[in-house]
């Protein structure tokens, strides 16, 4: 380890994020989050060569019980742009229940293969459960409906560096907000933060009431797109499956009711961004994607850059 | 000797329960897992009661009941008083208290929850409020009202 990664912190403060687990995004302080933030800036300034040098000889293993492509090449880019390796299984949601295969026997498993695990798993608190029977750190990739923090610290450090700080904006959170687990994951976050939260969404999609009960900050819901969009910020955009409702009809009448087009881009503030966690169906039109406001690929790049920082902080304890 | 006191004989060895809400008598039994093993039981319901208006008292003769076994009925029955009697003389008397946390006692609520599934796993409901009553599911942190529990019990 040379001395340049030794200057990041000051002398008397630890690395907070050394072999921890990342189960949800409460169990870390604003303060830490921040200095994540610093760190994936400062990597992101870094050369090639000095990037590689960060997670050397370290193993990277994904347990993927439910199928995403896209996080697993997420965690998979940033963990091989900083010097480490990767390996791991990804079972579909119907395999794995056929074959009866547990957390508990496939975690213990991949524990004696890495340094560290990436865990996604259909169950709500499964994260929690992995977390305590594997040794190494363990990240959630996302648990049930419940969680998916890696997402929201890209999330936030998208606002951070579009916008340049957080406090002060107002949010607005669009589309399913009842089954998208990154949704809770971002509520929290934002709520260590002095937001305004707009939560706009279809009745039958809204948020569960239960899960935001300890949230410090009042949030405004909203069913009309049209009653916020020219205020917000932040246009938080997810996706609206298919699957969430009993017919066909009434799914196409909700979900064009929340589509960002080019027509609406001109009731969008001039320095509001756009977000998605992607993929997306058609909720965003391609013809918005050229529009400087339409921030979703450069959240992807912010989203490598947060990972790899995340990754490097847990695997080093002095950087 | 109070009058309420004398509704119900006195029991030599056992355990009263006293202080129970009027009319959760019979829950509070069923609660307690308490089968027909022979022992005289009494219960005394509707009684009047200075503290709570009514009240409802049950004596188990010959059995001492556990603060683990009576700490469940901080749910149902939150005032409860537990008198363990010995030879006529009350040896021990305690509140029922919230546990800080309930172990494989009450299922979490969520169906999604890992707890609910076929993992080997237990499961473990915190307390993280006391004076509100309210619970948390360890692993997939749903909050929990006890209100929402009580059928399980
Ligand atoms: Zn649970």
């Amino acid at each position: 380890m040379n001395s340049i990664k030794y200057s990041f912190f000051v002398a008397d403060c630890m690395n907070p994020f050394y072999n921890r687990d990342v189960i949800s995004v409460n169990d870390f302080s604003k303060d830490e989050l921040e200095l994540l933030f610093r760190y994936a800036d400062k990597i992101g300034d870094m050369s090639k060569v000095e990037r590689l040098e960060l997670a050397r000889g370290s193993i990277l293993a994904y347990a993927f019980f439910e199928p995403s492509t896209r996080t697993r090449l997420g965690f998979e880019a940033a963990m091989l742009s900083i010097g480490g390796s990767t390996l791991g299984m990804l079972g579909s949601k119907s395999t794995s229940m056929e074959k009866g295969e547990s957390i508990k026997d496939t975690i213990r498993v991949i524990d004696l293969y890495a340094d560290i695990i990436v865990m996604r798993h259909y169950l709500d608190g499964s994260a929690r459960f992995a977390a305590e029977i594997a040794s190494h750190p363990l990240i959630n990739a996302g648990s049930g409906m419940e969680e998916h923090p890696t997402q929201a610290m890209l999330d936030l450090y998208t606002i951070q560096k579009e916008k340049g700080s957080i406090d002060g904006l107002r949010i607005g959170i669009v589309g399913d907000l009842k089954y998208a687990r990154t949704v809770y994951s971002l509520i929290y976050a934002l709520d260590k933060y002095d937001v305004r939260l707009d939560l706009i969404s279809p009745n039958e999609l809204s948020i569960r009431k239960e899960y935001i009960t300890n949230l410090k900050h009042q949030v405004y819901e909203h069913e009309r797109l049209d009653d916020v969009i020219n205020e917000l910020d932040i246009i938080y955009v997810t996706r609206i499956q298919k699957e969430r409702f009993p017919d066909e009809q009434e799914y196409m009448r909700v979900k064009g009711s929340y589509v960002i087009d080019k027509k609406i881009l001109d009731n969008i503030k001039s320095d509001a961004i756009i977000m998605h966690p992607l993929p997306r169906i058609d909720e965003i039109k391609y013809e918005v994607d050229n529009d400087k406001r339409a921030a979703y690929f450069r959240q992807v790049k912010y989203g490598k850059d947060i990972k790899a920082a995340l990754l490097a902080l847990i695997i080093n304890e002095y950087i | 000797m109070s009058s309420e006191q004398l509704l119900v004989r006195r029991i030599k060895d056992g355990t009263v329960i006293d202080h129970i809400d009027a009319g959760k008598a019979l829950i509070v039994l069923r609660a307690l897992g308490i089968k027909d093993e022979g022992n005289v039981i009494t219960i005394a319901m509707n009684v009047p009661s200075d503290k709570l208006g009514k009240k409802d008292i049950i004596k188990i003769e010959n059995r001492f009941l556990l603060a683990e076994e009576t700490n469940k009925l901080a749910l149902l029955a939150p005032h409860a008083t537990i008198n363990i009697v010995e030879n006529y003389n009350v040896r021990e008397k305690r509140n029922v208290e919230l546990p800080d946390r309930f172990i494989d006692m009450i299922r979490c609520i969520n169906p999604n929850c890992i707890t609910n599934s076929s993992e080997n796993i237990s499961s473990i409901i915190d307390v993280v409020d006391k004076s509100n009553r309210r619970l948390r599911c360890r692993y997939c942190r749903r909050i929990i009202d006890i209100s929402e529990i009580l059928y399980q019990i």
